[in-house]
C-alpha cells in the first residue's frame, strides 16, 4: 500500500516541532553554525518551563548579537564583553526575574573576563552561556583567547603560537574555582545526544535560578566552520579531535 | 553635610533603585555614605561595590534598561572608563545619573579640584553623535537638589544625565535641606510609565529590546536624527542658568560650578572698584544658555570665561559670541584654583584692559 505524505502529517504523529517563541525572522547564522542549535534550545527551554514573561536575556556582541530576533522574550544587548555586568545590574534590581548572557569566547573570555570573573566570584544569580568556538566567528575569523595551539586563525595565521600569543584560556575551569558558582559544565551540540545533554543542563541552569545559590555557567564547545574553513561535517568532526581533548566535556561543579 | 554625602542623601530619598559605584578620590564618600544609610533595609534600594567603572556603568546600563532609577558616581580617570557605556546607553536611549567629581588630569593627575572634562562631558566623551545632558552644581545644596532634577530629565529624553561636579563642591561642607523621602517605583509603576523597559515579556505585548545597532543605513540614519531632534528640543526648552548683575554690566563674567562661587565674590570686588561686572552662571552646562549670553550683547563689551582648566567652556562663550565682543579664558590648572583678586586683575589686564 501507498503511503501519502498527508497520511504521516497528523497531529498524533507529531514527535518534533518548532518553539513557539522563535520568531519568523530567518536566522544570519552561517549554515552549520553551532550558534543556530543553541539559539533554538533556549527558545525551547523557556517555553517549555514557561518562563517567557519572567525572562529577561542579554545579548554579546559577536555573531550572536542578533539572538534579540529570533527568541520572543525581552532582551538587553551589551557592549562587548559587558553582558555579565548588565545581567548582574538586571538581576540585582529584578530579582524576581531569570536572566541569562549568552557570550562568544572573545566576549566573554578575552575583552569581558574581567566582568565574567567578577559575575561569578558574586555568584550572580544568573546563567551564562559561553558559546566556545576557538575563534572570533563575527569578525571576520581572528585568534581567539581560546584558540588552540598551532591552530590558524587570520591573526596568527601561521597556528597560534604560546611563546608569541600565549596559551589557550579554560575559562570554565578557573569559574569553577569560585565560590560564587553554583553549577559549571562544559558541552556541545554535535550529535543529538550531545543536544539532548546541552538541553538538560540550560533547564537547569534555568531552573537554579530559583534557589539563589550562585552562578550557573555553560560552556558550549562549538564550532565555527566559516572561520575555520571547513565544511560543517569537517568542523564536527575536527571539533572531536582537537577540541575536546584541550576542552572535556561534562560537569565541572555542580553544588 | 559633605557635597558628595549629599548626593548619596539625596539619591535614597528620590527614589533612586540602584547605585553602582568604584571608589575614587574626590567622590568616595558617596559609596561609603549609601553603604553607611543601608537604603536597601528602608526604600529598598540596591546598592553595589563594582569591579570597576567599566562594569559599574554596565551595571546601570541593565538596571536602566529595567526602566529602574539607576546611578553611578566617579571621579574623571573613572568616567573615561566609562566612555564607552555612556554612548552605549544614549545609543539605547537609555535614562540614569552619573555624577563625575572632578579632578585635575590628563592621566591620574592630582585628586584636587579641577574643571578640565567639560568637552568630554558636553562634547561627547565616546564615539558618535550623542550628547548628555549635563547639570553643575554650585553647592552642596545643588549637589542634593540636582540629583533629581537629573533623574527627571533623564526620563523625560530617555538620555543619561551627567552632574559634573568637581572636588572642592564634593568636599565642601554646607547647610542643606534635604527633601523628604519618596517612594521608589512599584515594578507595575515602571510597566505603566515605561513602557519599552525590559520588564519580562507577556503575550500581549512586543517584545522590548534595548539595543543600540542598527545595521540598515537609512534606518540608522533617521535614528541619528532622531537623536538631535531630542537635543535641539533640551537645547529649547531645558536651558539653565543664573544672572548676577547682569542687567547693566559692562563686562561678563561666565563661570560654573566651583568657578562660579569664586567670580560671585570676584564681581563683588570689582563693583567695589566702580567696574561694572556681572557673572553668568550656567547650570546646564549641555544644553549651554547659549540665547542668554547672547541677550546681553547690547551692553557687555567684553567676556571673561572663568574655569579650572586651560579654557574648555570658553569654546562655547565665543562660539555663542560669534565674534561680536571680545572673549578670553581665564584659570589657574593642575589642582591649582585661582581666587577672586586674580580673576578680577584677569579680567582688567585681557578684557578691560586689552
Ligand atoms: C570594544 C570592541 N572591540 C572590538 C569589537 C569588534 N568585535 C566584534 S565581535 C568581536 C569578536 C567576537 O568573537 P566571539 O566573542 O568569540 O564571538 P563569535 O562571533 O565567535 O560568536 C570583536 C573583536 C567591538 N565590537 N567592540
Ligand atoms: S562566522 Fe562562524 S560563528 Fe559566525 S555565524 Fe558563521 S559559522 Fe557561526
Ligand atoms: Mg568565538
Amino acid at each position: 500500500m501507498e503511503v501519502s505524505i498527508k497520511d504521516i502529517i497528523k497531529p498524533e504523529n507529531l514527535v518534533y516541532q518548532k518553539s513557539s517563541l522563535l520568531t519568523e525572522k530567518p536566522m544570519h547564522y552561517c549554515p552549520g553554525c553551532t550558534h543556530g542549535v543553541v539559539n533554538r534550545l533556549i527558545a525551547e527551554v523557556i517555553e517549555e518551563l514557561g518562563l517567557q514573561q519572567e525572562t529577561i536575556g542579554v545579548t554579546p556582541v559577536g555573531c550572536s548579537v542578533l539572538l534579540y530576533n529570533y527568541i520572543d522574550i525581552d532582551w538587553q544587548e551589551a557592549a562587548h564583553g559587558r553582558a555579565p555586568a548588565l545581567g548582574t545590574g538586571i538581576k540585582r534590581l529584578r530579582p524576581d526575574k531569570y536572566v541569562f548572557t549568552y557570550q562568544g569566547d572573545g566576549d566573554l573570555a578575552a575583552i569581558g573576563t574581567a566582568e565574567t570573573i567578577h559575575a561569578c566570584n558574586r555568584g550572580e544569580n544568573i546563567l551564562m552561556v559561553f558559546i566556545n568556538n576557538g575563534i572570533y566567528g563575527m569578525t571576520g575569523g581572528q585568534m581567539a583567547p581560546t584558540t588552540l595551539e598551532g591552530m590558524a586563525a587570520s591573526t596568527c595565521p601561521f597556528g597560534r603560537d604560546p611563546e608569541r600569543d600565549g596559551n589557550p584560556l579554560r575559562m570554565t575551569e578557573i569559574v569553577a574555582t569560585l565560590p560564587g558558582t553554583r553549577y559549571v559544565t562544559r558541552q556541545a551540540a554535535h550529535t543529538a545526544g550531545a543536544v539532548r545533554k546541552l538541553k538538560k543542563a540550560l533547564i537547569k541552569g534555568f531552573n537554579n535560578q530559583k534557589e539563589n545559590k550562585g552562578t550557573s555557567f555553560i560552556e558550549v564547545v562549538s564550532t565555527c566552520n566559516s572561520g575555520w574553513k571547513m565544511t560543517p561535517v569537517q568542523a564536527n568532526e575536527w571539533m572531536v579531535e582537537n577540541m575536546f581533548p584541550f576542552y572535556p566535556l561534562g560537569d565541572i561543579k555542580d553544588k | 553635610m559633605k557635597g558628595n554625602e549629599a548626593i548619596a542623601e539625596a539619591a535614597i530619598r528620590c527614589g533612586v533603585d540602584g547605585y553602582f559605584g568604584y571608589p575614587i578620590t574626590p567622590q568616595s564618600e558617596v559609596m561609603e555614605t549609601l553603604m553607611l544609610l543601608k537604603p536597601w533595609e528602608t526604600t529598598g534600594m540596591v546598592v553595589l561595590q563594582a569591579e570597576s567603572e567599566i562594569a559599574s556603568i554596565n551595571m546601570v546600563y541593565g538596571g536602566a534598561g529595567c526602566g529602574k532609577k539607576v546611578m553611578t558616581s566617579s571621579s574623571s580617570p573613572g568616567v573615561s572608563l566609562m566612555q564607552e557605556g555612556l554612548t552605549y546607553l544614549a545609543g539605547a536611549e537609555l535614562p540614569c545619573v552619573v555624577v563625575n567629581v572632578v579632578r585635575g588630569g590628563p592621566g591620574l593627575g592630582t585628586i584636587q579640584p579641577a574643571q578640565s572634562d567639560y568637552f568630554q562631558s558636553v562634547k561627547g566623551g565616546g564615539h558618535g553623535d550623542y550628547k548628555l545632558i549635563v547639570l553643575a552644581p554650585a553647592s552642596v545644596q545643588e549637589m542634593a537638589d540636582f540629583v533629581e532634577l537629573a533623574f527627571d530629565l533623564a526620563f523625560k529624553y530617555r538620555n543619561p544625565a551627567l552632574i559634573l561636579s568637581d572636588g572642592m563642591i564634593g568636599q565642601m561642607m554646607e547647610k542643606v535641606e534635604l527633601k523628604p523621602y519618596k517612594n521608589r517605583w512599584t515594578n507595575e509603576e515602571i510597566d505603566q510609565l515605561h513602557p519599552w523597559a525590559t520588564t519580562g515579556k507577556p503575550a500581549e505585548r512586543e517584545r522590548n529590546i534595548i539595543t543600540s545597532v542598527e545595521l540598515d543605513p537609512n534606518a540608522f540614519e533617521r535614528f541619528n536624527h532622531k537623536l538631535q531632534d531630542k537635543y535641539r528640543k533640551m537645547q529649547e526648552e531645558e536651558v539653565r542658568c543664573e544672572q548676577f548683575n547682569c542687567e547693566d554690566a559692562d563686562y561678563l563674567l561666565v563661570a560654573y560650578g566651583s568657578s562660579a562661587r569664586i567670580c560671585q565674590k570676584a564681581m563683588e570686588l570689582a563693583r567695589a572698584k566702580g567696574l561694572k561686572v556681572g557673572l553668568l552662571r550656567p547650570i546646564t552646562l549641555f544644553p549651554y544658555p547659549t540665547r542668554e549670553i547672547q541677550a546681553l550683547l547690547g551692553h557687555v563689551k567684553g567676556i571673561l570665561s572663568v574655569e579650572l582648566s586651560e579654557g574648555q567652556m570658553v569654546e562655547d562663550v565665543r562660539l555663542a559670541v560669534d565674534g561680536k565682543v571680545k572673549v578670553e579664558h581665564f584659570g589657574r590648572v593642575g589642582g591649582v584654583v585661582h581666587s577672586p583678586e586674580e580673576v578680577v586683575e584677569a579680567l582688567e589686564r585681557k578684557i578691560i584692559g586689552g
